[in-house]
């Protein structure tokens, strides 16, 4: 074969061949928003171990319009991550048996998505019940 | 049955005549029951016996006749004229692999990397014809059962972007037939296999684009099988230091 003359084609913009790549970049690009969003958390301790006058400057500035708007854009991405991911995660899993039937893919991705989901109500709940 | 025509896009090259490949148009009439490689064979019988193109069985399951249709890879033997009708089919050579002509690709990356992995059984105790067959149960047949029906009709290495940007990430379906292996009871190599999975063409070359499994024409799920091993991989590297003896398998 090493001897025949071949036309290897380039690769420039793959993404944008086929959707498939496009939602595949986005759940690459997803971590961007996750990454900043997990700094203003950061930002928010790093605040709170200075006192209390630095905890509540910071509070006061995620009320801002600009806050307000990248945490509902980074809620809206983060949200796709974490669906990307629950996804993909049968993947990552050997193959699970339940009394000697074989769990499906859907199953375990609706597992995942239904805990995600109860555990963030329950988290909800737990703060607004604390702040009451 | 209705015939009706449609347009077939087609990327040609000729490594005797061409520096880069170019395109050309066919209008095919087609019934509702044929197959995108009844097109192209109807092409090469009737109107351009140059055009050049595997194919063999007809019935998916050589895995010869695999390509992009529209950009998307299939066995076009299992695919339809009449889906792609009146948009019109573009058809190139499978993603990823130099093309040799027309819609001929070069495997002979593949097949290099498929007989890497040793795929074929290493038992521990080889058995003599008189001792008998090695006994499974169904349990243990499924642990490997869906990765041993890989064709390889090469569909998710033109799926996958990871090896189109690098050739030397062994692949989708060469790390999906090493983990069918792995996964026998029978075998006993995958210390011997492990080499090629920790490498960082192994598992690690792979970043979950998962496509490779939404093309396969037979539910192999490589993506799965890559993924399992990244595990297994992780496992293998962490052991290394809790064993003072080492593992054989390690890079």
């Amino acid at each position: 074969m090493a001897n025949v003359k071949t036309y290897v084609r380039p690769m420039g913009a793959w993404w944008r061949r086929n959707p498939f790549y496009g939602w595949y970049m986005l759940r690459e690009l997803s971590c961007v928003f996750v990454t900043a969003y997990a700094v203003v958390l950061l930002v928010g301790l790093a605040r709170l171990a200075q006192g209390r006058p630095a905890y509540e400057a910071w509070r006061e500035s995620l009320a801002s319009p600009s806050a307000v708007l990248f945490h509902m854009l980074a809620l809206a991405v983060v949200t796709y991550h974490a669906w990307t991911w629950f996804k993909v995660m049968p993947k990552t899993l050997p193959f699970l048996t339940l009394a000697g039937r074989r769990i499906s893919d859907r199953a375990i991705i609706s597992a995942g998505v239904v805990a995600a989901v109860m555990s963030s109500v329950l988290i909800f709940l737990a703060v607004s019940l604390a702040s009451l | 049955m209705a015939t009706r025509v449609i347009t077939i896009d087609c990327l040609r090259y000729d490594p005797e005549t061409d520096d880069e490949p170019r395109r050309q148009i066919y209008q095919v009439p087609f019934t509702d029951d044929m197959s995108v490689l009844q097109g192209l064979q109807y092409i090469k019988d009737q109107l351009d016996g140059s055009l050049t193109f595997r194919w063999s069985c007809r019935m998916a399951i050589c895995g010869s006749c695999g390509m992009m249709l529209n950009d998307v890879p299939a066995l076009s033997c299992q695919t339809f004229l009449r889906d792609y009708h009146p948009g019109g089919l573009r058809v190139d050579p499978l993603s990823h692999f130099p093309i040799m002509r027309d819609l001929v690709i070069d495997q002979a990356d593949f097949l290099r990397k498929l007989e890497a992995i040793k795929p074929y059984i290493i038992p521990r105790d080889p058995r003599s014809v008189a001792e008998g067959t090695y006994l499974q149960t169904p349990a243990q047949l499924n642990e490997y059962y869906q990765y041993s029906q890989c064709i390889n009709c090469l569909l998710c290495y033109a799926a996958c972007p990871q090896y189109g940007l690098s050739s030397a990430f062994i692949g989708p379906g060469a790390l999906a037939l090493l983990q069918r292996y792995n996964a026998d009871s029978r075998d006993a190599g995958t210390d011997e296999r492990m080499q090629i999975v920790n490498a960082e063409d192994g598992v690690w070359g792979c970043t979950l684009v998962s496509y490779c499994s939404e093309v396969c024409p037979k539910d192999v799920d490589p993506a799965r099988a890559v993924n399992q091993n990244k595990i297994n991989s992780t496992k293998d590297y962490f052991l290394r230091f809790l064993t003072p003896w080492g593992k054989p398998g390690g890079t």
